[in-house]
């Protein structure tokens, strides 16, 4: 198992040069331009001067290797000396954004709460809710429950989350009185502090609805998964044996079917993770939640290379980073399956 | 689904069982009588609602549609059934105008989509020198993140493709490829694991020993038997393809704002849908009820093609 998850992570940094590599060739063709948004009246000769500050006047790979060399070595560096108050990356460049001409890194650190909080507690309320409708749907197999159930599931992944946050807000932050219990804010609000109880209820307020959003989205995936799991496991001769020893239906279900039925499930999750924080760029612009996401699209409009370029390649480490945390909880969890 | 005509003494082909199978599933005949419906309601809708999409009716602007119009003093006329926008557009026609783009996407990218996914599968399932290359290539592109590279791509290429081929032809072949090439890799990864599993068979072994050369093996003896994977993940891939034109709409990236797709013209109406909200409900209903018709198409297609559930 430890020679494969060295093997593992040894394989996974060609695969992330590569992906570096490819954002990096697309968005080196792109024909926008970071000095587009600047006042037209400064002149060329100047505007020839500020390109060469951002560093545009050298060959491409010149500019990848240095990205590289600031993304893996120098703010590696400034978290070390962040963290231990040394000074390893003192008068090193960072990695800055075009648009604001401060470290990418700085800026991802102060948006980085905001998208994990949401995103992080829709996905785990989203699984919460999840196992148990799997569950119940697969033991009570054509049952009313399962038929609401696939059906519900069904209408959570085909709804867009553009047009359930949408019709949320036309509920719950329109239609509704403003005094009212059941008033909810449309806009994220960032800066709001949580201090005592009523600031944490407003918190929970401004969430409510991101989070729904996202959960639902979520527990429609992997409620399918766990229906399926267990509908395999239920059919299985051990469970037949369990009944047959005098075991109760809860032990049967809980400790034998519902363990079993979670390996390829927990794998499921791992893998989900990095999708949802894709999915997250949509729900931050409906909700206007200033986080990761609506950071990408700001870069984006505005020609943003670095900022792209690091955002781009941090969901990229997410993906590689969770698929090889699915690989080893595989190994880890299903005993049949070892690698060496 | 291939319709045999039923005669006195019905052939029982393969395909005749799975419509068999297909029919006792009703969300998926429901689903795909939704699909027929839609599908007539964009393409023949021009035909009987003649009201051009772009018009500009300027004095009828702001008219609310005839179901709120009957029950209370608003702006509404039959001429405008469900409504006009603020430049007096007619809601209904914008509807079958952009219904029409969104499923032709739809269509198209999955088409390429598939024809990517299955060549690719069937190369690396079928020769077993490309098989480690092709499906490291596959691993690789699936490790991209696929949503903010699509933004990326529609932002690079939207003024060179629209300079080569016009604003609205361009964005199309933008958006289309852009989705097709991104979603590939799941039915690459599963033809090649059916290609793999049929290769063993002993009817591939008889067709090698007469000499079959490998591109008739392959059109005649492998792509007819991964067909049914093809066609789940097929709807599985329209679903998702109309799904993130919608989305690329929404985050304006998609089509230009005088070309209505069911994404755009939700994303048009966003701010102003305290007021109107019809503007936001039908063509978010428009797309949520394909896509969960198609799934639900899906679903049935999965079980009607699965020979150990089609027996019982």
């Amino acid at each position: 198992m430890l020679t494969f998850t060295f093997r593992r992570i040894l394989l996974s940094i060609p695969t992330l040069l590569f992906i570096a590599l490819v954002i990096f060739g697309l968005l080196e063709l792109s024909p926008g331009d970071p000095m587009a948004e600047m006042p037209l009246t400064i002149p060329p000769e100047v505007q020839e001067k500020m390109r060469i500050a951002l560093g545009l006047d050298l060959p491409w790979y010149v500019r990848f290797f240095l990205w590289l060399y600031q993304f893996f070595i120098v703010e590696p560096q400034v978290l070390f000396d962040h963290w231990f108050g040394t000074s390893f990356a003192e008068g090193k460049q960072r990695i800055l954004s075009f648009q604001s001409r401060s470290p990418v890194m700085d800026i991802i650190v102060e948006r980085l709460p905001q998208t994990l909080w949401v995103v992080g507690m829709s996905y785990v309320v989203g699984v919460l809710l999840a196992i148990p409708i799997g569950v119940i749907s697969a033991y009570k197999q054509y049952s009313i429950f399962d038929q609401i159930g696939t059906l519900i599931s069904m209408i959570g992944f085909s709804v867009p989350t553009f047009f359930s946050g949408v019709l949320l807000i036309g509920i719950f932050s329109v239609g509704m009185d403003p005094d009212s219990f059941f008033w909810l804010p449309s806009i994220y609000d960032t800066t709001h502090k949580v201090t005592d109880w009523a600031s944490f209820g407003f918190q929970i307020r401004q969430m409510a609805m991101p989070v729904f959003v996202l959960a639902l989205f979520n527990a429609a995936q992997v409620s399918r998964y766990m229906r399926a799991a267990m509908l395999d496991n239920l059919n299985q001769d051990y469970v037949r044996t369990a009944r047959a020893k005098g075991m109760s239906e809860r032990v049967v279900v809980l400790r034998h079917v519902l363990r079993n039925s979670m390996i390829p499930v927990i794998t499921v999750i791992a893998l989900g993770v990095p999708s949802v924080f894709g999915g997250a760029i949509i729900t931050e612009q409906v909700f206007k939640v200033n986080g990761l996401g609506q950071q990408l699209i700001t870069s984006i409009h505005a020609s943003d290379i670095p900022m792209v370029m690091t955002l781009t390649f941090i969901f990229a480490i997410l993906i590689v980073v969770f698929n090889l945390i699915a690989d080893i909880l595989y190994g880890i969890f299903d005993p049949r399956i070892r690698y060496d | 689904m291939t319709d045999t005509p039923l005669s006195l003494t019905p052939t029982r082909s393969q395909w005749w069982d799975v419509w068999a199978q297909f029919r006792t599933h009703t969300g998926a005949i429901i689903g795909l009588g939704f699909l027929v419906f839609i599908t007539s309601f964009v393409l023949l809708g021009p035909y009987i609602w003649q009201v051009d999409a772009g018009a500009l009716d300027i004095r009828s602007k702001d008219f609310r549609p005839f179901y709120v119009g009957l029950f209370s003093d608003v702006k509404w006329g039959w001429n405008h059934p469900l409504g006009t926008d603020n430049l007096g557009r007619d809601i209904l026609a914008n509807l079958i105008q952009g219904g029409q783009i969104s499923l032709a996407v739809g269509w198209a990218a999955m088409s390429i989509a598939l024809l990517l996914g299955t060549f690719v599968g069937v190369m690396a399932g079928y020769f077993r020198r490309l098989d480690g290359l092709l499906m490291r290539f596959t691993d690789l592109v699936l490790a991209l993140p696929l949503l903010p590279l699509l933004l990326v791509m529609m932002l690079l290429f939207r003024d060179p493709l629209r300079a080569a081929f016009g604003p609205e032809t361009g964005i199309f072949i933008l958006i289309v490829s852009g989705i097709g090439i991104t979603s590939w890799m799941h039915t690459a990864r599963i033809v090649r694991g059916d290609v793999l599993a049929l290769k063993e068979r002993e009817f591939v072994l008889a067709a090698r020993s007469i000499g079959t050369p490998p591109r008739r093996m392959i059109t005649r003896h492998l792509l007819p038997n991964v067909m049914s994977p093809i066609m789940v993940s097929a709807t599985l891939g329209l679903a998702s393809a109309i799904i993130t034109e919608s989305a690329l709409s929404f985050l304006g990236l998609g089509f230009p704002s005088d070309f209505p797709t069911w994404g755009k013209i939700l994303f048009d109406s966003v701010a102003r849908m305290a007021v109107f909200p019809e503007r936001v409900i039908w063509p978010g209903l428009c797309i949520s009820f394909t896509v969960l018709a198609v799934n639900y198409i899906g679903d049935g297609l999965r079980d009607a093609l699965d020979p150990r559930i089609r027996g019982l």
